[in-house]
């Protein structure tokens, strides 16, 4: 009995430390988001500043973009599948939809990398004008997010993979969840603010 | 070969001036003196295990402490030499023969003495201070055993060490500071017209400290809104809880700015982007909006934990609950909020339209309400009050005095046209020093004084500590009133010599006489902690925690308390929990099994190879910058992927902890043969130190080290 009472209080314990580190995980997000926020602020700001030089419709492929939206967006959908699964401790399932969701973004971080490769190739580096600068940096940093994002993913599966699937780590992949799904929102308004936006 | 492993770093890098000689000798001596004394006393293995590894927030509270009081000082001998400066700046002063000099400093080295004294102030002492008290006390107010995030917490002090170092880094390479103000405003503060390292000093050293600003604020938070004891509402919390959960809200909203401003600056400076430069379609202003959006509500999160920290004093020594506890809350919260829509009085010459101005004209002049609120709530408290004026009454009748002083300033500063008029004048420097000084230090040495039994078990020395007080109130007016007449005279801030024919320097003399008056308040709260604790048997706090009759849970633990703060949580039926719980009559303590955090060096770790990204980048060095973010993410795989990061101490355990604390504890309270004895003077005092040391010499009782 007092066994049984000392196990109860210790899953309180961690259900506790869960919620916690979620709610903080939540705030962490936001400050994030206002990180962006500043950025965009800054891009709308400076878009304008060509200097002369080509603007963001002479410069993008709305095509190259769209596809982007379309990998984010589906991936978004897998790591959703993968949550689903971790909830069910159902960790093969796991792992194909986090690999999924990891090719996904190395499809995506791919595409991006060749954009800014042309560019910089065609000699529009981010030191040629204020628009330049803004746009890489702006877009550039969600990259880095994403290249965070699969680090993350990554060695997070690494240790499913050596030490199965227990409430510690699910807690973790559920941050990581959040944590893409928030990076495909951002993307959503880099997609209309920097992209959409230069061709209206 | 050579520009790749070192980057920019040459042998010009090394100090080869008076005054970073002067500084890296001083930092130097000092680090070997703590070195040796801890090598000799055989404390190494002491030091790291329980105090730089702990991740009790006790612990790291009174590091902040120590490093804020560092600080302080360090950025109080910069207050003096700016007074010295000015007070000697005055040229062709009649009688002395030919142009008279132009002080003692050279104007550039003015400007970085400027610049330091305001960055150290802000980051390094007072954040540094606020930090520590929410640290310590929140916890134990609201019933918890720790926070929310302990590696967080340790992460975020010791990457704010980090900062500590790196604003300091300079005396010992590159040799110069930033020479542009403390918010290095664009575009002075790029390559173009700050090329030296000085810039990215400060760019580093408020961005490693930054994030680790950012980080304990998330921690505090979730600490705040989730751990409560039970029965803790958010409308029964006591207002030092509250006033640090509004600060703490307002530093997640406006750090991420800071950050991504200091990138941008970086990326400028070393990536060659166009934000904020004149070439390249930049945009200036842009950058004085985005610092401003930081930098405003940063005071505010500086003084809410200050304002919490006067309603808890009120209260307790006014002996009567809180006048109109939820106006209070409201009252911070108001400024909390409104706090955030200000920005723009800092440059409202920047020409933006007239409609602009006013609107944030009048939310300046708004946000005075809810402060008068706060400010009307305490004085109302002290209505019919038994007040007991012992020093932490004191500090808060100081503060009311020279803050209302420095709010009324801000609200004339809020005005345009005024301010228009006022705009870069030493005027500006004095209201805000009012707030700050009057607001935030005075609500620190508050804090420190009502909460230093809590913290060692002793209560700080009365009679020295009033001295303390006094040297400060009128050290402060001597220096600051001037001030304000200077500003409408028409001195410029930042000022390093004027001619005498404007008849300024009998009050800069003035201004500078206050300083010295300050400094020595400063020395006699130095003062004030060392004869405590000599005569620490005397003023050891005898009722076991609760020296002041106390009204909120962090006085019903012990002093210093456990390491697990409670050996149960203890139940919140109302406001004033302890105090409900002393008059309902005290329960036997019950024990219970406690989940401890280990000790962890993640946080130290990170923080060093923080430092060392700053560092490679101050001086350009790829490989390095690069070394330190892998370490970064080795240090968080390693720690975050650590499933063994607690430990549980049975009830068995803490019965027999508490047992030994009382047996320890005991002879302590019974020891009154000295309690005939009279406090400590400073006379006293320097007799004592005298003899002290006269002993060691005699004796040679140094061989004993």
């Amino acid at each position: 009995m007092v066994e049984n009472n000392k196990n109860n209080l210790h899953i309180d314990h961690e259900a506790a430390a869960t919620d916690r580190a979620m709610f903080g995980f939540w705030i962490y997000l936001m400050t994030d988001l206002l990180m962006f926020a500043v950025l965009f602020a800054v891009y709308s700001v400076l878009f304008k500043s060509t200097q002369g030089g080509p603007g963001g419709s002479e410069l993008f492929s709305l095509r190259l973009a769209l596809t982007e939206t379309l990998i984010l967006l589906t991936s978004s959908f897998t790591v959703g599948l993968a949550m689903i699964a971790a909830r069910r401790f159902n960790k093969s399932q796991v792992l194909f939809w986090f690999g999924v969701t990891f090719a996904l973004g190395v499809a995506f971080l791919s595409i991006e990398l060749k954009e800014f490769a042309e560019l910089i190739h065609e000699g529009h580096t981010l030191k040629i004008n204020a628009f330049l600068s803004s746009f890489f940096i702006l877009v550039g940093t969600h990259g880095l997010h994403i290249t965070f994002g699969l680090l993350w993913m990554s060695t997070t599966l690494a240790y499913v993979i050596k030490r199965g699937l227990n409430s510690q780590l699910v807690r973790k992949l559920a941050m990581l969840s959040l944590f893409w799904h928030f990076l495909d929102i951002v993307w959503i308004f880099i997609f209309t603010i920097v992209y959409l936006k230069a061709f209206v | 070969m050579k520009e790749i492993l070192i980057g920019k770093l040459s042998k010009q890098a090394l100090p080869h001036e008076w005054f970073t000689i002067g500084g890296s000798v001083a930092f130097l001596a000092l680090a070997l003196l703590i070195i040796i004394v801890i090598t000799r006393k055989k404390r190494w293995k002491w030091l790291w295990n329980d105090w730089l590894t702990s991740v009790d927030p006790k612990k790291i509270g009174i590091m902040y402490f120590i490093v804020g009081g560092f600080m302080l000082i360090r950025g109080g001998l910069d207050a003096i030499m700016i007074w010295l400066q000015q007070a000697l700046g005055a040229s062709n002063v009649p009688g002395l023969t030919g142009e008279a000099a132009h002080g003692y400093l050279s104007a550039d080295h003015f400007q970085q003495i400027f610049t330091a004294h305001g960055n150290i102030m802000v980051f390094f002492v007072a954040m540094a201070f606020v930090f520590g008290l929410i640290n310590y006390i929140v916890p134990l107010q609201i019933g918890a055993r720790d926070l929310a995030s302990p590696f967080m917490n340790t992460l975020g002090f010791w990457l704010f060490v980090g900062g500590v170092l790196m604003v300091n880094m300079f005396f010992l390479l590159g040799g110069e500071y930033a020479a542009t103000g403390w918010l290095a405003v664009a575009p002075l503060s790029e390559k173009a017209f700050s090329p030296g390292v000085g810039v990215d000093y400060w760019i580093w050293s408020l961005q490693i400290s930054g994030i680790g600003t950012t980080l304990g604020a998330i921690n505090f938070i979730m600490t705040i809104l989730k751990m409560r004891a039970p029965g803790m509402t958010l409308l029964k919390m006591p207002l030092f809880t509250w006033g640090s959960l509004c600060s703490m809200l307002m530093a997640v909203t406006i750090f991420p700015l800071l950050t991504a401003t200091l990138f941008l600056l970086f990326f400028d400076r070393y990536l060659g982007t166009h934000f904020f430069t004149i070439m390249g379609g930049g945009n200036q202003m842009m950058y004085t909006n985005l610092i401003w959006m930081w930098g405003h509500p940063e005071v505010y999160v500086l003084i809410l934990p200050a304002f919490g920290v006067f309603s808890e004093v009120v209260s307790v020594f006014s002996r009567k609950a809180i006048a109109s506890y939820k106006s209070a809350v409201l009252g911070m919260i108001g400024v909390s909020s409104l706090a955030l829509s200000v920005w723009l009085h800092h440059f409202f010459t920047m020409g933006a339209s007239a409609n602009v101005n006013a609107f944030f004209g009048l939310m300046t002049m708004l946000i005075a309400i809810p402060t008068s609120v706060l400010v009307f709530n305490w004085i109302a408290t002290m209505y019919k009050g038994r007040i007991r004026f012992d020093t932490p009454m004191l500090w808060f009748l100081g503060f009311v005095a020279v803050f209302a002083m420095g709010g009324i300033s801000g609200v004339m500063l809020a005005v345009p046209p005024i301010d228009f008029q006022l705009h870069n004048s030493l005027f500006l420097v004095a209201h805000f020093h009012s707030t700050v000084i009057g607001g935030v230090l005075f609500g620190i040495f508050c804090a420190l004084a009502y909460w230093f039994p809590k913290l060692t078990g002793i209560k700080l020395n009365e009679r020295i500590g009033r001295k303390a007080f006094w040297f400060w109130i009128v050290g402060f007016c001597m220096s600051f009133i001037p001030m304000y007449l200077l500003g409408l005279m028409g001195a410029t801030r930042r000022l390093d010599h004027y001619d005498s024919s404007t008849g300024w320097q009998p009050l800069f003399i003035l201004m500078f006489i206050g300083g010295l008056v300050i400094a020595t308040g400063a020395v006699l709260q130095l003062a004030q902690i060392l004869a405590s604790f000599i005569q620490k048997k005397k003023l050891y706090d005898r009722t076991g925690g609760d020296p002041w009759d106390g009204r909120s849970l962090e006085w019903s633990t012990a002093s210093p308390p456990q390491f697990y703060n409670f050996t149960s949580i203890p139940i919140v039926t109302s406001r004033d929990a302890y105090l409900q719980m002393k008059l309902k009559g005290l329960t036997k303590p019950k024990f219970e099994d406690i989940h401890v955090p280990k000790n962890t060096a993640a946080g130290i770790y990170i923080s060093i190879f923080g430092f060392l990204i700053g560092f490679a980048f101050v001086w350009e060095i790829v490989w390095l910058a690069v070394a330190s973010v892998i370490g970064i993410i080795v240090v968080f795989i390693v720690r975050g992927f650590d499933e063994h990061s607690e430990y549980t101490i049975s009830s068995h355990e803490v019965q027999n902890l508490e047992q030994e604390r009382t047996k320890k504890d005991m002879p302590l309270f019974s020891k009154n043969n000295n309690d005939t004895d009279e406090e400590m003077g400073v006379w006293d005092l320097t007799k004592y130190l005298a003899f002290f040391f006269s002993d060691i010499i005699r004796k040679k009782l140094w061989h004993k080290w």
